[in-house]
């Protein structure tokens, strides 16, 4: 091997990067990325914990019914909710038919009467609360009518399908709100990128050219511009990703077993999700200079 | 050509560089000599006409095979246009690092050839660092590792002195043996006709031969 003259200044020459670094440029760059990866990972836990509340509401009413039980005249409501209750216990796939108790009764009229309208002797309708067994298929509310009119009672069965069907709508909506905003913010963080690589490319056009009439392929210009914003959007994915799961555990660990709030459930796992970030932050910032850059490039002689 | 709606810079140029052969280009400042020269390194298209080279009219060859065309020219740029944030032995290797060469297969060469043009003590500085002799070596040097087909420089002599001048002359000629093509844009006189190869004389945008080998 030939001995440099100067190998003791310099004993291995490794290639120096082709792209001057520019720190000012590259922090700001890192931080607005950094915002937007932030958002877009709350967004995703907000859509993960959304899920998870429509789905724990939807289970619960899927798994029980509610009978509104009408006594006949030469009955007492009691006896006509107990003649319904063991009526609809006997169905297949019933765990359980239950009277609703009268303090509980009360408890569903009152905001709406108010306290002092509950009379000892005011009539209230009576209700008999049937759970599904988790296991088997559930009956259907025509089975449940059914086995009432075989009893002898008369009673309206509610299968709160209505309400079911709200609910998942709603958490659909909630969802499909969330994953658009983290669309959004993925295509502004594309837009900060090709931006960034534009005004790379212009600050750095010396250096292109002098690649380009060195015989450099536009492949290896692109991929210059390419890799390094990809490493930059990998930086600040990473940063944001962990900004965002500081504070979905926040959320997670005021709120106890429900998350900060029931309505949105944060568990541990949603977390896992940033984890993504980086890796989608570099690949939508790795496209976007691409094509910003093969578009510019491809304009040189 | 011309640049933008301008009045043609070269008009009516018709010429045949020999593979092998050395010629100087001279002629007055704004004669052309570097657009002519940008023409023939693919910097610029011409507005009318057709550049060939190495049997293939320019104006055909793809965007594709464009960059194997360049890398078979050296260019010495009369501004340097060296890389300022690189050190002096990466913009002497950069040809051969675009070329897909392996750092441990050049640079032995590299090294050598800083040295032989008197830049062995300055591998890490940074071109900024440089003087202006210093940095039209460093570009002499960048043009001629690749060993080009071909050879363009534009005033590789002007901040040089004498004696260095006739060194870069004596590189290029010992390139030129080797089988490289060498057309060298100058105003210095003396270094031309020291040399004794033939001239391509540029003036009013018209061009003229003179001298023995033409």
């Amino acid at each position: 091997m030939r001995k440099r003259p100067d190998d003791a200044a310099a004993p291995r020459w490794r290639p120096a990067p082709l792209l001057p670094r520019d720190p000012a440029q590259d922090v700001l760059l890192v931080f607005v990325a950094g915002v937007l990866c932030f958002f877009a990972c709350i967004a995703v836990i907000c859509a993960l914990a959304a899920g998870r509340a429509a789905g724990g509401w939807t289970a619960q009413l899927k798994d029980s019914a509610t009978v509104l039980v009408r006594p006949t005249a030469d009955e007492s409501p009691d006896a006509a909710a107990e003649r319904a209750a063991a009526a609809l216990g006997g169905v297949r796939g019933v765990a359980e038919a239950r009277v609703l108790e009268k303090e509980k009764a009360q408890a569903l009229v009152e905001p709406w009467l108010g306290p002092a309208a509950l009379a000892p002797d005011l009539p209230l309708p009576r209700m008999v609360t049937v759970q599904f067994e988790a296991r088997a298929p559930a009956p259907t509310a025509a089975q449940l009518s059914a086995a009432l009119k075989a009893g002898g009672v008369d009673g309206v069965v509610d299968d709160h399908r209505r309400w079911i069907g709200d609910i998942v709508r709603a958490g659909d909506m909630a969802r499909g709100a969330a994953v658009g905003a983290a669309v959004l913010i993925a295509l502004a963080a594309a837009a900060v990128i090709a931006f960034a690589t534009r005004a790379g490319l212009a600050a750095r056009h010396e250096i292109i050219e002098v690649l380009h009439l060195s015989g450099a392929e536009d492949r290896t210009i692109i991929g210059l511009f390419q890799n390094r914003l990809a490493e930059l959007a990998a930086l600040a994915g990473a940063l944001g990703g962990a900004a965002a799961a500081l504070v979905a555990a926040m959320a997670r660990l005021m709120g106890g077993t429900d998350g900060l709030t029931p309505v949105l459930p944060v568990a541990w796992s949603d977390l896992l999700a940033v984890l993504a970030c980086p890796l989608i932050a570099a690949a939508v910032a790795a496209l976007a200079a691409r094509i910003t850059a093969a578009r510019l490039i491809g304009g040189l002689p | 050509m011309r640049y933008g709606r301008a009045p043609e810079v070269l008009q009516d140029i018709s010429f045949e560089l020999t593979p092998g052969s050395f010629h100087f280009l001279t002629g007055p400042s704004g004669a052309g000599k570097s657009s002519l020269l940008k023409l023939i390194y693919l910097a610029r298209r011409p507005s009318r006409g057709r550049v060939s080279l190495f049997g293939r009219d320019a104006l055909e060859v793809s965007r594709r095979d464009m960059p194997a065309l360049r890398r078979r020219i050296g260019v010495v740029f009369q501004e340097y246009r060296l890389l300022d944030h690189v050190s002096v032995f990466d913009n002497a290797a950069l040809p051969l690092r675009l070329a897909g060469r392996k750092a441990s297969s050049y640079q032995g060469d590299v090294a050598e050839l800083l040295t032989w043009v008197g830049l062995g003590r300055r591998f890490n500085a940074l071109p900024p660092t440089l003087a202006g002799g210093e940095k039209q070596r460093l570009a002499i040097a960048r043009a001629v590792v690749g060993r080009p087909d071909l050879l363009l420089a534009d005033e590789p002599t002007g901040n040089i002195d004498q004696q260095m001048g006739l060194r870069i002359l004596r590189l290029l000629i010992e390139l030129n043996r080797l089988g490289t093509t060498v057309l060298v844009a100058s105003h210095d006189q003396e270094l031309v006709a020291r040399s004794g190869m033939p001239v391509f004389e540029l003036d009013q945008g018209r061009l003229s031969l003179r001298g023995a080998g033409a």
